[in-house]
């Protein structure tokens, strides 16, 4: 009955057609607006839900599956489908969404109506990329979504924010066009874009090669890593709270399921054959970039570094199986790797929307976002210290958090092909911890800093939601991760047994 | 000696826009310049009636050809007309109220409109030599006339001379290299030209001079590189509406004049003119995005980003396919959609005393229209090829086809210059969206425009949504 409903396409369109609405009522209405996307986000993060309760664990098919003519000349087709890699990442997106509206009625003053529609119209578009099972339908969302981002972040961004947006856009355009070259390519060959078709096409290692390479521009500088990681602590900077949060949330997971749903099994050997440089640039990434964290003085800008390192365990446990099976012949550390992966993308995702939204809560009050400002926060603001703490710790790791199950996955997955990279991926649990508790003790503890943070309000009701319901999910899955396992492990073992077995 | 009469049928609706024209002409003597609406009013409803002529025509899937052959109407030719007499009349609903406003609403310019629409007509039903130049000087001819309206304009006037005299180069070059063929196969008649070509063994060095000429001529009536220099001084100088007019309908006749030259008639030198083809491309994808960042104008920088869009459309032709083909169709029917929309916004912005040509115009109009904005926006990512909009699925058709033709690095090309000419697009929304407005006045044009307008932007999106019809239609016109 109820999954007899196109459940994809009403989850993608409702918030795009809401968007719309929101829009339409204008500024003049901005409080219709509110509840209005209230409503709305809220309705999507249900059917949300609904999916996951009608979702089957025990196949690695497609489900939900909706398959209609699109565009005859090219072949392509409206066709909708998602299995255990993309669920968890809807869920994520239409879980985090509603808070972001929520947070906006207080922060956004100006054309509060247009960022709210961004936004809504933003979740469908990233729904639409998690679900969409047609490289060319994968692709129109892929690139529709930063017409909203370059919007939100230049409308509503900070003193930089244009040279921030405009960089941002020019960098993932960058790599998405390659991509685009990448996918007519294989069109060609191919005769459809229906990506199950692409993913058993035959190519040789050459052609596989360039394609690899092609998807790596975009999702590369997605994800991002090093060195093309530059756009992503500008954008953060100067985005505002909401823009940061879905940035980080799950823009940067795109990256991270591009590669698990276009790169891995597209070009299975050039991933075999390129996994040194995938490895050896997700640990530059751990290592360095945290590093780089740790030198930051501006709470935003750390961040987002400690995102990229957070986002070097994910893409290091999607390549790291293939040093796995080189080095052990089997399959199960790889299996663990690739879902301790997934499961760093899901954790990072609540834990640094969490984050920006704590650094959201001090930015509306002091209008700043340099740690040397504040010191102390923790006397004024008792209850929301205590939520940063919690964050802070997932961030850092701490078992107990989500963010302690996928980067122990990979670490530990990691031992089987390398101890020499297990130990460089092991070094985030000191570099994570060292920033993070850092960034904690320079905000929220010691004396009371100045005059304004003896004057700073605790979290006011909303504020508590937002955070009270992220703290549930970081504990959620850190207590009982196995829900959000065994969702994907179906998935993750058949993807696993076509890209080892190959292409050549 | 006998006399048959030819069959006037398919030629319907040139002799009825030419009727209607002359009568535009000659009612608009009688016409008070306070009643200059019933002008515009009749000029619309000369080209709906001729839409209307076309639309009765019935043609087989081959089509038909008359007046001994030196007329044809085809399905390709049905679907270039409509979209001509579409943009025709999209320009003279654009136009009225900036022309009021500024003592050029003038019968001249309906009547020049017009009569360069039938050029365009005859252009495209056009399978001999003969006919095709016709059609192509009626049209120019017209438009120089157009871009010199604004008399008092030192601008205008300097924009005139430089497309008359570079124009007349062209048409010269072009005639030169006809004459050539003719010289060379002895017919004027396109397919009999092509038979001819397929005949001989060697290629004729006399026709390779011929097709060299030909494609310069081609080259600066479609304002690709190194022929592209009057196209932003034109662009510049002309009044507005003009620069509108210039950039949508003609497009299409340009791709007309093109397949039907290169395509149908020498087809067999389709290694020479494809090469010349892919050094244009590259020199206009190049110049068209390179140079559009430095320009200030926003009509000078849409003038360059033509270029930009003509180093695409050309793509289609050096895949060298019906599909190649099809795309290249396709590209400049969005082309015109798109162009249509954004000297359209540039007219809605300009009112009595001041002329919204700069890019600083453009500044804050989120918050004085968050409509027009969008509209724009649309506009904007589409020229730059951004999905959802159509002009992705324009930029994909035809990279597509060349890299079915084994030219990907041509394709690598063409999405670098895709990414360059982002930015100015960009920037163009940064200036509605970003910035402060420095003005408020309240958006001028009529109820009909601002309809229309945001029809346009709405098509540039939906059809983005839904490109299947449109693109189904342009590989089923194409032989």
């Amino acid at each position: 009955m109820f999954s007899d409903l196109p459940l994809l396409s009403l989850i993608i369109w409702l918030p795009i057609l809401g968007g719309v609405a929101v829009f339409a009522l204008g500024e003049a209405r901005v409080a219709w607006g509110h509840r209005l996307a209230l409503l709305v986000s809220v309705l999507t993060a249900l059917l949300g839900v609904g999916l996951y309760a009608a979702f089957d664990n025990s196949t690695a098919d497609m489900q939900f599956v909706e398959r209609a003519p699109w565009i005859e000349a090219f072949s392509a087709w409206y066709y909708l489908g998602i299995d255990g890699i993309a669920l968890p990442l809807i869920l994520l997106t239409v879980l985090v969404t509603p808070l972001v509206v929520i947070a906006a009625a207080q922060s956004i003053q100006q054309r509060a109506s247009q960022y709210l529609a961004a936004f809504l119209i933003m979740e469908g578009i990233m729904i639409g990329v998690f679900a969409a099972r047609d490289a060319l339908l994968f692709y129109v969302f892929w690139e529709a979504m930063l017409i909203p981002m370059f919007l939100i972040i230049g409308i509503w961004g900070g003193p930089n924010r244009v040279y921030a947006t405009i960089k941002f856009f020019l960098f993932t355009f960058f790599g998405s066009v390659l991509m685009l070259v990448a996918l007519i390519y294989l069109y060609r060959q191919a005769g459809t874009f229906d990506l199950y078709t692409l993913q058993q096409l035959p190519l040789d290692a050459g052609e596989q090669m360039w394609i690899f390479l092609a998807f790596f521009a975009a999702f590369a500088v997605k994800i991002p890593m090093w060195p093309v990681h530059t756009w992503l602590p500008d954008a953060h900077v100067e985005a505002p709270t909401g823009g940061s949060v879905i940035l980080a949330a799950i823009m940067l997971k795109l990256g991270g399921y591009g590669f698990v749903r276009l790169s891995l099994p597209i070009t299975p050997d050039a991933a075999m054959a390129l996994d040194w440089l995938m490895v050896g640039l997700s640990l530059i990434a751990i290592v360095y970039i945290g590093f780089v964290a740790l030198a930051q003085s501006d709470m935003k800008k750390l961040i987002a570094y400690s995102s990229i390192a957070h986002m070097g365990f994910a893409t290091l446990g999607f390549f790291i199986p293939f040093m796995i099976v080189a080095g052990t012949g089997e399959s199960t550390g790889a299996r663990m790797a690739v879902e301790g992966g997934m499961v760093q993308m899901i954790s990072h995702g609540f834990v640094s929307a969490a984050l920006f939204f704590c650094v959201g809560v001090l930015y509306d009050r002091m209008h700043s976002r340099q740690i040397g400002d504040y010191g102390g926060v923790a006397n004024t603001m008792p209850v929301f210290a205590a939520f940063m703490v919690l964050f802070a710790m997932a961030n850092a790791g701490l078992p107990g958090t989500s963010g302690f199950v996928g980067e122990f996955m990979v670490i530990l997955a990691s031992f089987r092909a390398n101890i020499w990279v297990a130990l460089l991926a092991g070094t985030t649990l000191v570099l994570g911890a060292a920033y993070t508790l850092w960034l904690v003790k320079r905000v929220l503890y010691g004396e009371v800093a100045n005059e304004r943070v003896a004057g700073l309000q605790d979290l006011s009701r909303r504020e508590f939601v937002i955070l009270a319901a992220l703290a549930v999910a970081v504990l959620g899955i850190g207590l009982w991760p196995a829900p959000l396992v065994e969702m994907m492990s179906e998935s993750v073992s058949a993807l696993l047994d076509h890209v080892l077995q190959g292409k050549l | 000696m006998t006399f048959t009469t030819p069959d006037f049928l398919p030629a319907l609706p040139e002799m009825f826009l030419l009727g209607a024209a002359c009568v535009v002409l000659l009612a608009d003597l009688f016409i008070p310049g306070r009643n200059r609406s019933v002008t515009w009013l009749l000029s619309l409803v000369a080209l709906a009636g001729t839409a209307v002529c076309v639309l009765a025509l019935e043609v087989g899937e081959h089509g038909v050809m008359t007046f001994s052959n030196t007329f044809v109407l085809d399905q390709l030719a049905i679907l270039m007309k409509l979209a001509v007499l579409g943009a025709s009349a999209t320009v003279l609903i654009y136009s009225r109220h900036y022309l009021a406003a500024r003592d050029l609403h003038r019968g001249e310019f309906y009547t020049l409109t017009l009569f360069s629409t039938l050029g365009m007509l005859v252009i495209i039903s056009a399978p001999h030599l003969l006919t095709l130049y016709l059609g192509l000087e009626l049209m120019s001819l017209c438009l120089y006339a157009l871009v010199a309206l604004n008399r008092d304009s030192a601008v205008g006037a300097e924009a005139a001379m430089k497309y008359f005299v570079l124009g007349a180069i062209a048409s010269g070059l072009l005639l030169y290299g006809m004459s050539i063929v003719y010289g060379v196969t002895g017919s004027l008649q396109l397919d009999q030209i092509a038979a001819f070509m397929v005949a001989q063994e060697e290629r004729h060095l006399g026709l390779i001079l011929a097709l060299t000429f030909i494609v310069a001529g081609l080259a600066f009536k479609l304002g690709a590189v190194p022929f592209h220099m009057w196209l932003p001084d034109v662009y510049h100088g002309a009044p507005t509406p003009v620069t509108l007019l210039i950039g949508s309908a003609p497009k299409i006749a340009g791709f007309a004049l093109v397949f039907r030259l290169l395509v149908e008639g020498m087809e067999s030198l389709y290694v020479d003119w494809r090469d010349i083809f892919i050094v244009m491309s590259v020199l206009s994808l190049i110049a068209g995005s390179v140079v559009a960042i430095a320009q200030t104008n926003i009509k000078r920088m849409l003038a360059y980003s033509t270029i930009g869009h003509v180093g695409f459309l050309i793509m289609g032709f050096i895949a060298g396919s019906s599909e190649g083909y099809a795309a290249a169709l396709f590209y400049a029917l969005v082309y015109v959609l798109m162009a249509l929309g954004a000297f359209g916004m540039i007219l809605l912005l300009s009112r009595k005393d001041f002329e919204a040509d700069n890019l600083d115009d453009f500044r804050g109009l989120n918050q004085r229209s968050p409509w027009f904005a969008l509209v724009m926006l649309l506009i904007m990512f589409s020229m730059a090829g951004v999905p959802p909009t159509i002009g992705f699925h324009a930029k994909l058709a035809v990279l597509s086809a060349v890299v079915n033709a084994g030219f990907l690095w041509l394709a690598v090309v063409g999405v670098i210059a895709a990414i360059v000419s982002a930015f100015y697009y960009l920037r163009v929304v940064k200036l509605m969206y970003f910035d402060e407005p420095q003005d408020h006045a309240p958006l001028s044009g009529g109820v009909d425009m601002k309809a229309l307008l945001s029809a346009n932007g709405i098509a540039v999106l939906a059809l983005g949504l839904m490109p299947g019809a449109l693109l189904g239609a342009c590989i089923a016109v194409i032989p």
